[in-house]
């Protein structure tokens, strides 16, 4: 028992943990905002998870044929965004079920990305090594102990997240533009009353999500590593919809329950490899199942205090 | 919610129909840009389907679960539940099965074939029913907590089979039920075999026709999927229906683990459930919630899957099926786009 609690201190206690927790949060905070712009607008988007695996995708492509990971940032977020589009087309203009509508792009996503995969790489599983978007270097901070450590070396991306989360507050809460969104996703009929283009709003909403689900699963991919695997988003992009909710559906709310996912997955990464369980390999099933046993707890107890906007997931039909 | 019942109300032939002919058509540009043959890979598709003794019997091996997991998606539907959790509940259902059937050494058939079904199915309903609970008492969508609960299913079942239930070497598996537990073989053909369990998900078929349709139960959980609101008012209690319609779906869903097991692998393995669950999404929208629709659903999407890897090995990745389901998904959620078109094209020979 004494060895269990060690080696939870000794996570505690090492800068690796929190960087890593960054790590981990990135791409769930980009995705989690992504949910909150389509959501705040009236739109279900459960693709998310679709968006992020194309992204991370487009994000390798286009770094392996220009060799430039910006580009391959760029190729991510536009096949992000197309992906997006096809949702807003189907759930807006079609009134189709948002959710199905979801399930199908998710899927879609799964089988472009697997089948383009063997066609432009030659194998299934994982694509070549690419070049990856380069780390920030902080020179001298590197050398500040314990901080230097989180700190230096973090992918841009990273910082990109946090900006986001910023910019989409003042978005969201401080310019027309949000006050048009928040309208339409709560009353829609009493926004076109007042002349606001439902639709268009909407479309504005979705093509957001694409672009920061995107992101996130771009950073998956040539964040760190520079390398595609199948399935790589791997959940994330239901992760991202339950911090979404627990954050009760605001830009920041959604970044804590997103850091709150990536602390525990950094936690569990770090506690093995500590060695303690090394003792009994299956030890880490039960550890890997953590998250989504707080997801499921969470979404479960604290639904009821978070509100989503009035007319999420109602499509809006124009008489 | 509101949408899905409405894909009821849908012209039940039409849409689907039209969404797998287009989902074709448009995998077949694809292929025709990658300087790939479609009439060929199509050719091998069919070829790999049906061609052969073995291609069939394989084939209708794979519809078996799929037309149980496509019940069980299809009954969450009408009930206004979107079950994701199939898959979770499947491997849930599967290996509280294994478990008992591998304790029926000394048994008869008459007494582990029925106790590893009914265990199959316990394990799947009350997999579902947290899932249902959480949404009646707490209000959390099933769709984030079915998910949730299938990666967690999966953790559960890594866990179980790499320690307290392992059998020993190779891959992670856990111990072979007894021979008295395993469902009869009607046909074999090399390496592959049809199990009784066919007649199994055939009877399942008949068994939802009857309870959605001539059951007090299956009317109440019709009018809460319809109208929660007006089902309420009308004295049906929504939580009951809700966590019983789950319940059910995770049965069904339990039940197709359990004829993995009983019929083919004899074992609890991890690959056992595939991608059946999410198959179960396209099967019920295909076949429109209607079982025997989803009967011949399942029977379409086994037969694309079985023949997609003699489609692999004519050149074209098999990958390209799950892009097709996921056309014909996007087509059935989008349903005023196909009848737009229909309409449009109509009026179009009208005028002309």
């Amino acid at each position: 028992m004494n060895a269990w609690i060690q080696a939870i201190i000794n996570v505690f206690v090492n800068p690796i943990f929190y960087k890593s927790t960054l790590n981990q949060s990135t791409p769930l905070i980009l995705a989690a905002l992504g949910g909150v712009y389509s959501e705040t607008t009236g739109v279900v988007n459960i693709a998310l998870e679709g968006i992020m695996l194309i992204g991370a995708f487009g994000g390798v492509v286009g770094s392996y044929f220009t060799g430039n990971p910006w580009y391959g940032l760029a190729l991510g977020v536009l096949l992000g965004v197309s992906m997006a589009a096809l949702h807003a087309w189907a759930s807006i203009r079609y009134a189709g079920d948002q959710i199905i509508s979801g399930a199908a792009l998710i899927l879609l996503a799964q089988g472009i990305t697997g089948f383009s995969l063997v066609e432009l790489f030659g194998k299934p599983g994982s694509t070549d090594l690419v070049r990856s978007i380069p780390l920030v270097n902080l020179g001298s901070f590197g050398n500040v102990p314990f901080f230097g450590k989180i700190f230096n070396s973090l992918s841009p991306l990273v910082y990109i997240a946090f900006a986001s989360v910023a910019f989409s507050w003042f978005l969201i809460y401080k310019t027309r533009l949000g006050l048009r969104m928040r309208s339409v996703g709560n009353n829609p009929e009493a926004a076109d009353t007042l002349g606001v283009n439902v639709y268009n709003v909407r479309y504005f909403g979705v093509l957001m999500s694409g672009v920061f689900a995107a992101l996130g699963g771009a950073f998956l991919s040539i964040g760190e590593l520079g390398q595609f695997t199948e399935n790589m988003s791997n959940g994330r992009g239901f992760i991202a919809l339950a911090a979404m909710i627990i954050g009760n559906w605001s830009p920041t709310g959604a970044m804590w329950a997103a850091i709150l996912f990536g602390a525990a997955s950094a936690f569990n990464d770090q506690l093995q490899s500590q060695g303690i369980l090394h003792l009994a390999i299956n030890t880490q099933y039960l550890f890997g199942m953590i998250p989504y046993i707080i997801t499921l707890i969470v979404v479960g107890g604290l639904v009821g205090k978070s509100r989503a906007p009035s007319a999420d997931g109602i499509p809006y039909i124009k008489d | 919610m509101n949408g899905l019942k409405k894909f009821y109300m849908n012209d039940k032939i039409v849409v689907p129909v039209f969404a797998v002919i287009t989902s074709l058509f448009i995998a077949a540009i694809v292929m025709i840009m990658i300087g790939k043959n479609p009439l060929m890979a199509y050719g091998a598709l069919i070829f790999g389907a049906f061609g052969t003794k073995g291609a069939l019997i394989n084939n209708l091996m794979k519809t078996t679960p799929l037309i149980l997991t496509g019940l069980s998606v299809g009954l969450g539907f009408r009930a206004g539940l979107f079950n994701i959790g199939a898959n979770g509940q499947l491997i849930i259902g599967a290996l509280l099965s294994t478990y008992v059937g591998s304790k029926m050494i000394a048994y008869p058939f008459y007494l582990s074939i029925p106790l590893m079904l009914v265990t199959g199915m316990i394990g799947g309903a009350l997999w579902a029913a947290i899932a249902g609970w959480l949404k009646v008492a707490r209000g959390a969508h099933e769709v984030i907590t079915t998910i949730m609960l299938n990666y967690i299913a999966v953790f559960i079942a890594n866990y179980v089979v790499n320690g307290p239930f392992q059998a020993p070497g190779g891959v992670p598996k856990s111990p072979e039920i007894a021979y008295s537990a395993r469902l009869p073989i009607l046909a074999t053909s090399g390496a592959t075999w049809l199990s009784a369990g066919i007649f199994v998900a055939l009877a399942a078929v008949v068994v939802v026709y009857i309870l959605v349709e001539k059951t007090k139960l299956g009317y109440e959980v019709k009018a809460v999927g319809f109208n929660p609101y007006a089902a309420e008012y009308g004295g049906i209690s929504i939580g009951k229906n809700v966590v019983m319609a789950m319940a059910i779906s995770g049965a069904l869903a339990g039940l197709a683990g359990t004829m993995q097991v009983m019929g083919v692998y004899y074992r609890y393995l991890g690959a056992l459930g595939g991608s059946m669950g999410f198959d179960g999404i396209t099967i019920a929208l295909i076949g429109q919630n209607d079982p025997i629709g989803i009967a011949f659903a399942a029977f379409l999407i086994s037969s694309i899957r079985a023949g997609s890897n003699q489609m692999q090995i004519a050149g074209v990745s098999k990958n390209i099926v799950i892009i097709i389901q996921g056309i014909i998904i996007f087509l059935v959620a989008a349903n005023r786009l196909v009848k737009t078109f229909m309409f449009w094209k109509r009026k179009e020979v009208e005028g002309a």
